[in-house]
C-alpha cells in the first residue's frame, strides 16, 4: 500500500536540512510503529520518498514523503501515532492512501505555493510589498535571470513559471512551477524583484514559508499533492 | 519551542546550524519555575562527537530524573561559531533552554582524552567564568569535572572547582544536597567547596597543597586543613543492573558519531594489558544482567526508532552471556534492526554470528595484537597469541573474509628491531595464510592494513613508570616498520599507516603532568590553540612555544623513566588496584612474564575492596 504524508516543518525545524529531515523520518516511522515495508538485502532500508526538497532555512505547512506500508492504521490513528512521536515543529498534517498506480511524490509536483515576509529589521520604511511586486510584474514584459545548473548557466525568461500570486502590503504569496520540468525558487523571484527596484538585496532579507506543494491531475489542472489519496477510515 | 539564543542570521552563515538548536527527540522539557539547581553537562568537544558519548546521556537521565534538578548541555561551538561568538561577545549557551551557562548553578564538564584540554577553556572563556577556579565567585557556575582523565586530574587542577573521580552515578545527589543546604545557610562559595570536599570521591584541588624536590620531581601532596580527606577513593557503582540508564536516549537531528542504540554490557576488563588505564582504573568486572540488558534494548529501540544497535564494553568476548545476547541481537536484525558488532574474538561462532549480521564482502576481520612479538606481547601482556590470529583467519578466510585490520603500538618498552619488524611479518603471514585457500575458493584478493599508534604511558597502569620516546624516534620506529612491509613479498596486499607523532607528545606531557603543566595548557590556549584532538587544528609549534613559555621541560615529563619510589601527583587517588601491585607488574613486564587474567586467577590487584564485581564470582 501506498501511503502519503504530509507534513509542517516549523520553527527551529528550519535549521534542519533536508538530509536530516529523512534520517529523521525514518526513526520517526519507527518510534511510531508504522508497518513500513523494507527493501531486500544486507542492510534494508525503508520504502519511502519524499517531494521537493526544502533548503536549509525555509519553513514549510506543506512537506510530502510517499511511504509503502505492509498494514496500516486509520488516518486518523496513523497521524495520532506520528505526531505522539514527533518533537515540536514537525507535525503530521495528513496521512493517505495513494493508488497503487500513483505517482509518487517527487515526479508529481509541479508547482509550489510560497509565503515570504521580511525578517525582522530588513524591509524598506513604508515599502508596500503587494503593489511593489505587481508594479514589478506588470511592467516587466520579461523577467530574465540567470540559471546555473550543473553543466550550464543559461538565461531564462521565468514571467511564464509565476503562476499567480497576493499579498498584502507586509506579506506576498507566490505560486510558481516547481519540479523537475522547470524549477522555480522564490529567491530567484525576490532577486529578480530587488534588481528591477535598484536595491540591494542583502543576504537573510525574507522569511520563505513553503505553503503547499502541487501537482498536475489528468486534466492539467493543478492539486495539492495530498487531494491524489484518500482518508483511511 | 525556546527562542535561539542565535540569530538566525548567524545560524544561517555557519556550517550545521542544527548543532546548536536543541530540541532533539527525548530531550527533557522543564519548567524553570519549578527547578531549584540547574546543571549544565559539558562534552567539550563537537557536537557530533559529544552526543555519540554514553555517560553524558546516563547522567542527563539520572539528573533530570532528580526533582528540582534541571539538567542541559552544552558542546564546544566550532571553529566558525567560535570565531562569531568571540566577535560579537555573545556568551555560550546551554541547548535546552538557550540561556547562558553562567547562570546555572553546575557545569559539569566530562573529560575523556588529554586534548580536549584546552575546549574546557575555550567553554569556560565564552561563558564568561574566569579561567581559573580561585578566581571564581559566587556569580558563576561551580565547575566540576569528571571521566577517565580525572584520574590524574593535575595538569588542570587549576580550572576546575570539584573533580568527581570515579563512576557519576553514585554521589551527584549528596552534592545537590550539600549545594542546597549551604544556599540555605548562606554560606559562601568556599564553605560550599569544604563541605563538597568532604563527600566521597570528589576532590577540590584548591584545598590541597604540591611541594617539589630540587629535581621537579613531587616531595609532597597534603590537603591544606584537618578536615579534607588526604586521599580520594573512586567512586563505583556495584549493581550496574540496578542503576540509570536512559530509557529514553536524545537522538540528534544531524548524524552523530553512534548514530546507534548503545548497550554497555560490563564495566572494567580482566585482562590486565600493561599499558591499558581503563583496564585498570575501571577494575573490577561487573557485568550487566543479560535480561535487563535485552529489555533495555527494546525500549532503546522503541523510544529512539535507531535502525542499529550496538554493544560497548572494554572487552566484549569476555561478556559470560555474550552467546545469549548476539542470539537476540539476531533476532532483532530480523526485525529490521542493524546490528554493529563490537571486535570480538575470532572464532566458529563469532565468525557465524558475523555472517547472519553483516556483508562478509564489506565488513573486515579485526585484531588488536599490540605488539609485532610474541616477545613484547608478553612484556604488554597482550594474551593474543600468533597462533590465534592466524586460525582465526584461516577460518574467516575459508568463510569469505579477505579483509583484516590490525592494530599495533610502537615506542613500547623493551621494544627491539625484531619486536618492530614482527608487524610486518606477522601481517605477511596473514597474506601467506590466505594464499593458501586454493584459488577457486578465494574471495579476490586479500587486504591486510595495519596501523600502529605510538605508545603513551598513563597513570595507573604497570607502565607508568615507563619512558616514553621523542617525536623523532616515534617516527624513526614507524620507519623501520614500513620499510620492512616494502621487503614483503605480498606488499601489494597490505597497507600501513601511523599515527601523528607529535600530538602524541603532547598527549604524553598531559597524561602525567603535575600543577605545574596547567600554565601549559593555559598558555596554549592563550595561543589560539583549540580541537587539538582534531588533526587539522592541532599545531604542535603552539604548544611548544606553550611549553617554553611556561618554562617546562618536556623531557621531564615524556621521556624519563621514573624511580620506583616516586611520588606521583595522581597517587592520592585510590583506584582500588594497589600501587605495589602496579609496581609488581611493571617487574613482570621486564621478566617477559605474564600474569594471568581475573577469571583464571585473581592477582590480589586491590579491587576486590570493592565488595563484588569479578573478584566475587563462584565466592559464596
Ligand atoms: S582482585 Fe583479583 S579478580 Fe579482582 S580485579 Fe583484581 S585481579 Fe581481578
Amino acid at each position: 500500500m501506498k501511503i502519503r504524508i504530509k507534513f509542517a516543518k516549523r520553527g527551529v525545524l528550519k535549521f534542519v536540512g533536508h538530509l536530516d529531515i529523512m534520517r529523521y523520518f525514518q526513526k520517526l516511522i519507527r518510534r511510531s510503529s508504522i508497518d513500513i515495508s523494507y527493501s531486500e538485502g544486507f542492510n534494508p532500508h525503508q520504502k519511502m520518498s519524499f517531494a521537493q526538497p526544502l533548503g536549509v532555512g525555509m519553513l514549510s505547512e506543506g512537506e510530502y514523503v510517499d511511504i509503502e506500508v505492509n498494514t496500516t492504521y486509520s488516518s486518523k490513528e496513523a497521524i495520532k501515532r506520528l505526531n505522539d512521536a514527533n518533537v515540536p515543529g514537525i507535525e503530521i498534517l495528513s496521512y493517505k492512501l495513494l493508488d497503487d498506480n500513483a505517482g509518487n511524490a517527487m515526479a508529481s509536483v509541479a508547482a509550489a505555493d510560497y509565503e515570504i515576509i521580511f525578517r525582522d529589521g530588513y524591509k524598506p520604511e513604508g515599502f508596500n510589498f503587494y503593489e511593489k511586486f505587481t508594479e514589478f510584474f506588470n511592467n516587466s514584459p520579461e523577467v530574465n535571470v540567470i540559471k546555473e545548473t550543473k553543466k550550464s548557466v543559461s538565461r531564462l525568461n521565468i514571467k511564464p513559471y509565476i503562476y499567480n500570486y497576493s499579498g498584502t502590503s507586509d506579506t506576498l504569496k507566490i505560486r510558481l512551477s516547481t519540479g523537475s520540468a522547470v524549477n522555480i525558487k522564490p529567491e530567484l523571484v525576490m532577486d529578480a524583484f530587488y534588481r528591477y527596484m535598484e536595491l540591494p538585496l542583502p543576504d537573510f532579507t525574507f522569511i520563505y514559508t513553503r505553503l503547499e506543494v502541487y501537482g498536475n491531475d489528468s486534466c492539467n489542472n493543478l492539486i495539492p499533492l495530498m487531494d491524489f489519496g484518500k482518508d483511511i477510515l | 519551542m525556546n527562542k535561539l539564543a542565535l540569530s538566525d542570521e548567524i545560524l544561517l552563515q555557519i556550517d550545521k546550524p542544527a548543532r546548536y538548536i536543541g530540541n532533539e527527540v527525548n530531550m527533557i522539557r522543564k519548567n524553570l519555575s519549578e527547578v531549584d539547581v540547574r546543571f549544565c553537562m559539558c562534552f567539550p568537544d563537537v557536537y557530533e562527537i559529544g552526543m555519540s558519548h554514553l555517560g553524558i546521556q546516563i547522567l542527563y537521565d539520572m539528573f533530570n530524573k532528580m526533582d528540582g534538578v534541571y539538567c542541559e548541555r552544552v558542546y564546544s561551538p566550532w571553529h566558525d561559531l567560535d570565531k562569531i561568538m568571540r566577535d560579537k561577545k555573545i556568551p555560550l549557551f546551554a541547548l535546552e533552554t538557550q540561556s547562558p551557562v553562567k547562570d546555572f548553578d553546575f557545569l559539569g564538564i566530562t573529560i575523556q582524552y588529554e586534548m580536549c584540554y584546552t575546549n574546557i577553556l575555550q567553554i569556560l572563556d565564552l561563558s564568561n567564568i574566569p579561567l581559573i577556579a580561585q578566581d571564581r565567585t559566587m556569580e558563576d557556575p561551580i565547575v566540576i569535572g569528571g571521566g577517565p582523565c580525572t584520574y590524574n586530574p593535575e595538569p588542570i587542577a587549576d580550572f576546575f572547582d570539584i573533580f568527581y573521580i570515579g563512576e557519576g552515578e553514585t554521589v551527584y545527589k549528596d552534592l545537590i544536597e550539600c549545594y542546597r543546604k549551604n544556599r540555605d545557610n548562606g554560606g559562601s562559595r568556599t564553605d560550599f567547596l569544604r563541605s563538597a570536599a568532604k563527600i566521597p570521591g570528589l576532590y577540590v584541588p584548591m584545598f590541597y597543597k604540591p611541594s617539589y624536590n630540587t629535581d621537579g620531581t613531587l616531595a609532597s601532596f597534603e590537603p591544606i586543613y584537618d578536615d579534607i580527606p588526604k586521599n580520594i577513593t573512586k567512586e563505583i557503582v556495584m549493581d550496574v543492573s540496578n542503576t540509570f540508564y536512559p530509557e529514553k536516549p536524545l537522538v540528534p537531528f544531524i548524524r552523530a558519531t553512534q548514530d546507534r542504540v548503545v548497550l554497555e554490557i560490563q564495566r572494567g576488563c580482566i585482562r590486565g594489558c600493561r599499558f591499558c588505564q581503563a583496564g585498570m582504573i575501571y577494575r573490577p568486572v561487573r557485568e550487566r544482567n543479560v535480561d535487563y540488558l535485552k529489555s533495555m534494548a527494546k525500549k532503546m529501540l522503541k523510544s529512539t526508532g535507531h535502525e542499529e544497535i550496538s554493544l560497548s564494553s572494554l572487552s566484549s568476548s569476555d561478556y559470560s552471556k555474550l552467546d545469549e545476547l548476539l542470539m537476540f541481537l539476531i533476532e532483532e536484525k530480523g526485525n529490521g534492526v542493524n546490528v554493529s558488532l563490537p571486535s570480538l574474538r575470532v572464532d566458529a561462532f563469532s565468525l557465524d554470528v558475523m555472517s547472519k549480521v553483516q556483508d562478509i564482502r564489506k565488513s573486515s576481520l579485526t585484531f588488536a595484537p599490540e605488539a609485532g612479538s610474541q616477545r613484547l606481547r608478553n612484556v604488554i601482556n597482550k594474551g593474543l597469541t600468533e597462533e590465534s590470529i592466524l586460525n582465526g583467519c584461516s577460518l574467516a578466510f575459508k568463510g569469505g573474509w579477505n579483509k583484516v585490520k590490525l592494530y599495533f603500538m610502537l615506542g613500547l618498552p623493551t621494544e627491539t628491531r625484531e619486536d618492530m619488524e614482527g608487524i610486518a611479518l606477522l601481517s605477511e603471514k596473514i597474506a601467506e595464510c590466505y594464499y593458501e585457500i586454493p584459488k577457486d575458493k578465494r574471495n579476490g584478493k586479500v587486504s591486510i592494513t595495519a596501523s600502529s599508534s605510538f605508545f603513551i604511558p598513563k597513570p595507573f597502569t604497570p607502565f607508568q613508570w615507563a619512558a616514553m620516546c621523542t617525536k623523532t624516534e616515534f617516527l624513526n620506529r614507524a620507519k623501520v616498520v614500513n620499510g620492512k612491509f616494502k621487503e614483503m613479498l605480498n606488499k601489494k596486499s597490505m597497507k600501513y599507516n601511523w599515527h601523528e607523532a607529535d600530538v602524541s607528545v603532547i598527549e604524553g606531557l598531559l597524561a602525567r603532568g603535575d600543577r605545574k603543566v596547567a600554565k601549559v595548557v593555559l598558555n596554549a590556549y592563550q595561543n589560539g590553540c583549540i580541537y587539538d584532538a582534531w588533526g587539522d587544528s592541532f599545531d604542535y609549534g603552539k604548544w611548544l612555544k606553550a611549553i617554553d613559555d611556561a618554562g617546562i621541560n618536556l623531557d621531564f615529563y615524556t621521556t624519563r623513566e621514573r624511580d620506583l619510589d616516586e611520588l606521583f601527583p595522581w597517587d592520592f587517588i585510590n583506584v582500588g588496584v594497589t600501587k605495589s601491585f602496579l609496581k609488581k607488574e611493571w617487574q613482570k613486564a621486564h621478566n617477559e612474564e605474564v600474569t594471568p587474567n581475573c577469571r583464571i586467577k585473581c592477582q590480589g590487584c586491590g579491587a576486590a575492596v570493592f565488595g563484588g564485581g569479578v573478584c566475587f564470582e563462584n565466592k559464596n
